[in-house]
């Protein structure tokens, strides 16, 4: 019938145009974790690189073992995590060409104001932890395999427990993003563990205050990483490695630096002292009420 | 999306980044509807008058696919599109035309489901006279397409209030990537994960009211073309 | 008016002709045949089987037993007949585009349709509704619409099932009216009704039906002045047939 025929075009030249109008050459895929962009630190510096070098990142935000993954299965350029061992893992195995440490924040132990668990104010992670078990003062944990939940599960072990085997009806595991786990722990009084720049973006804290924060071991190093273009051919890794060799640029770490919500600094570059967070992370939040 | 808006007051200054993820929310889950409609009306009345053995069986497994959760569609075209997957050579993952893709198939079922509905039904009321007019399939099909296109515009709405609804499958294979693949309802997933529920809902509030507004389009559309055809 | 080599349908016999749905028997036994000539009219009560007679004689139906032929083939297409039926159906659309759409489906090419449409709508008297939506119409408009989209088709035979029944006597005077002028061109009419003053109107023959089967089949004037089965008798005296 000749009525159909117009709409077969439109069809067409829909499929067409649009293919036309999101067809970018100068673009490179960047998997990373949600904390990274909930934290809006990406919307403060990939315009500075945008302007720079004229390169388009879009950032797919998951957790770090997802992250990986993608990269893995090579639908991103580059891989932007911070799990270190997985990273260390990632690059033996051939997906990742080299890991650039690129900067580091700190993870806090997030809870209810009225300090159910006691340890409120204190920066002994390891003693909160075990008060938390042996109370059974209610947990909220990740497990999504994100890097920040394989950060909680390394302080379990550091604190003596083996969580598989100890844990009861306190601790509840959600399966998702950091912002999904502070809303749960907002709406059920319980503790969370969570990377600062997330916590200091995220808008409905309810009761929620920071009850351990400045312990040594709750750094949380970042590394960057090319997909290696030897497993997938496609991956533009001209356009990726300008991009990490401008994250650890005096340039792009000055960027990070400079980010800031409500005053504080969220990102501490350090691609060239990757060792220095355990020094400069107490330190560098004793200023943050 | 600039921080410590509310939903109105991005509205009201004409945020370019809000009228950016609606364009694209339209775009995607509009031409699903369409490339779903070139797939389903035709499967849809095809079905509506053929007769084959297995064609109850056929019928109440599209019935069963208009309740596809759109994760699983989303996951099934991630593997397929992914670059380690059959059609990785496309490079489309995490693109609008991913979005499209899983929507077109969360939605075809929709659509076929209804239009072999409304088809038979309307094929009873027609058959004698198609018949006695001597008119050939392929003329049955577009006549009843044609004839019932009033009701099927209800099917295609249906189509589209789901397409602009679902969350699961556009964020796997989109990524919700800001300023490229973040769509509606991909960035009220994101302000909720945030904690920004105000902006949240206001986001919700802006997508009721632009699928309540292709819906008036839509509804007097079809009482236009009703007044003039009958 | 066509081109077309003729096919030809008349006459049509059924022979020994039963039609059956899920073991009722609908049509029992029908030896007969329509030939051509003036309009014949088969009248019966309701349920008597007239509109099943008239839809096996189109082709749109199957003998369950026995055998339908039109000039002499079973197999003849039903391009040249034509049917109108109890309660035609309109489609959603305007009337030119209802009879274009016949048209269309006659195989008339596109550059005859204006002068066809032209024709047809004057014939049927619906010259001045053209645009208006064929739903939006009153049932003897839609009658003579649905006569007119029959007529497309250029045929030789023309079944009317009951075409007067739900008009008022000016309507059913210009269906009348039309059925006598197709007539007159050399169509074969065949069409159904319960009224006796219509057939007696119209009829060159006449079939007599009740309960699925053909009572009395004859010449008008016979049928009407000499009728011979006590049924016939019963019908055109008036009486009630149940
Ligand atoms: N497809 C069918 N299935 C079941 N019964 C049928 C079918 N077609 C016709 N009949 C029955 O066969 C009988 C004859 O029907 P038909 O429509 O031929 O009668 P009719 O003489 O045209 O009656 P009316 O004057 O009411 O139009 C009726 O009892 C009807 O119910
Ligand atoms: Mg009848």
């Amino acid at each position: 019938m000749l009525t159909r025929r117009p709409v077969m075009m439109f069809a067409a030249l829909t499929v067409v145009a649009t293919s036309a109008a999101f067809a970018q050459d100068k673009s490179i895929a960047v998997a990373s974790t949600t904390s990274t962009q909930d934290s809006g630190l990406f919307g403060q510096i990939l315009p500075a690189f945008k302007k720079k070098s004229g390169i388009d990142v879009r950032v797919i935000s998951q957790g770090t073992g997802q992250a990986l993954d993608t990269g893995r299965r090579g639908d991103a350029d580059v891989v932007f995590v911070h799990a270190k061992p997985q990273e260390q893992k990632f690059v033996a195995d051939g997906f990742g060409v080299r890991r650039y440490p690129v900067m580091y924040n700190d993870f806090i132990l997030v809870g209810p104001k009225s300090n159910t668990g006691g340890f409120n104010g204190t920066n002994d992670i390891v003693a909160a932890l075990k008060t938390i078990k042996d109370k059974g003062v209610t947990f909220i944990s990740r497990g999504d395999k994100s890097g920040t939940h394989a950060a909680e599960l390394a302080l379990w072990k550091g604190a003596g427990i083996d969580i598989a085997k100890d844990r009861g009806p306190w601790y509840k595991e959600i399966g998702q993003g950091m912002g999904a786990a502070l809303n749960t722990a907002s709406a059920s009084g319980g503790y969370v563990l969570t990377d600062r720049g997330t916590w200091l973006s995220f808008k409905n804290r309810g009761d929620l205050v920071i009850a351990v924060e400045g312990d040594n071991r709750l750094f949380n190093q970042y590394g960057v990483m090319l997909v290696n273009p030897e497993k997938h051919k496609h991956v533009k890794k001209e356009l990726g490695q300008a991009f990490i060799d401008w994250l650890i640029s005096p340039e792009g770490q000055r960027a990070i630096a400079d980010y800031r919500i409500g005053g504080q600094q969220l990102f501490f570059p350090n691609a060239n002292s990757p060792g220095a967070q355990r020094r400069a992370a107490p330190a560098a939040h004793a200023a943050i009420p | 999306m600039p921080e410590n808006m509310s939903a109105l007051q991005l509205v009201l200054t004409g945020d370019p980044a809000l009228f950016a993820i609606v364009r694209l929310s339209l775009v995607v889950s509009l031409s699903a509807v369409l490339l779903a409609a070139l797939i389903g009306l035709p499967f849809g009345a095809w079905l509506a008058l053929s007769r084959f053995r297995g064609r109850e069986g056929v019928i109440v497994v599209l019935n069963a696919l208009m309740g596809l959760p759109p994760v699983v569609v989303g996951l099934c075209v991630f593997l397929m599109l992914s670059r380690s997957g059959p059609l990785g050579s496309w490079g489309i993952l995490f693109t609008p035309q991913a979005m499209i893709i899983a929507q077109t198939i969360l939605i075809a079922p929709i659509i076929a489901a209804l239009t072999r509905q409304t088809i038979e039904d309307l094929w009873l009321e027609y058959r004698d006279e198609l018949e006695a007019m001597n008119v050939g399939t392929f003329g049955r099909v577009a006549t009843l397409l044609w004839d019932g296109r009033f009701s099927l515009l209800t099917a295609l709405l249906a189509g589209f209030g789901r397409a602009a609804a679902e969350v699961g499958a556009v964020i796997i294979v989109g990524g919700n990537i800001d300023g490229f693949t973040r769509t509606m309802t991909t960035a009220i997933a994101l302000e909720t994960s945030k904690g920004d529920l105000p902006l949240a809902i206001g986001l919700g509030m802006i997508l009721i009211v632009i699928v309540i507004a292709i819906n008036a389009a839509a509804w007097s559309t079809r009482r236009f073309g009703e007044r003039m055809a009958g | 008016m066509s081109m077309r080599a003729p096919v030809a349908n008349l006459p049509i016999h059924f022979d020994d002709v039963s039609f059956a749905v899920h073991g009722v028997t609908i049509l029992d036994r029908i030896n007969f045949a329509f030939v051509p000539g003036a309009p014949s009219v088969v009248i019966g009560p309701n349920g008597a089987g007239k509109t099943t007679l008239l839809r096996l004689a189109m082709g749109l139906i199957q003998p369950t037993s026995g055998r339908a032929t039109w000039g002499g083939r079973t197999d003849a297409p039903l391009s040249r007949r034509a049917i109108v039926f109890q309660r035609p159906v309109m489609l959603r659309r305007s009337v030119a585009a209802n009879l274009r759409y016949a048209l269309e489906a006659a195989g008339v090419s596109r550059a005859d349709h204006d002068a066809r449409l032209g024709e047809l709508l004057a014939l049927v008297g619906l010259a001045e509704l053209g645009d208006r939506p064929a739903r939006k119409l009153s049932g003897g408009e839609q009658q003579r619409l649905a006569l007119a989209r029959a007529l497309a088709k250029d045929p030789q035979v023309l079944f009317l099932d009951e075409p007067t029944a739900s008009l008022d006597p000016a309507a059913t005077k210009a269906v009348e009216d039309l059925v006598r002028d197709v007539a007159a061109r050399g169509i074969k009419v065949v069409m159904s009704t319960h009224d006796l003053g219509e057939a007696r109107r119209l009829a060159g023959d006449v079939v007599l039906m009740h309960r699925g089967r053909i009572v009395e089949a004859s010449d008008a004037a016979a049928f009407f002045n000499n009728p011979i089965t006590d049924g016939a008798r019963r019908f055109v005296a008036g009486e009630l047939l149940i």
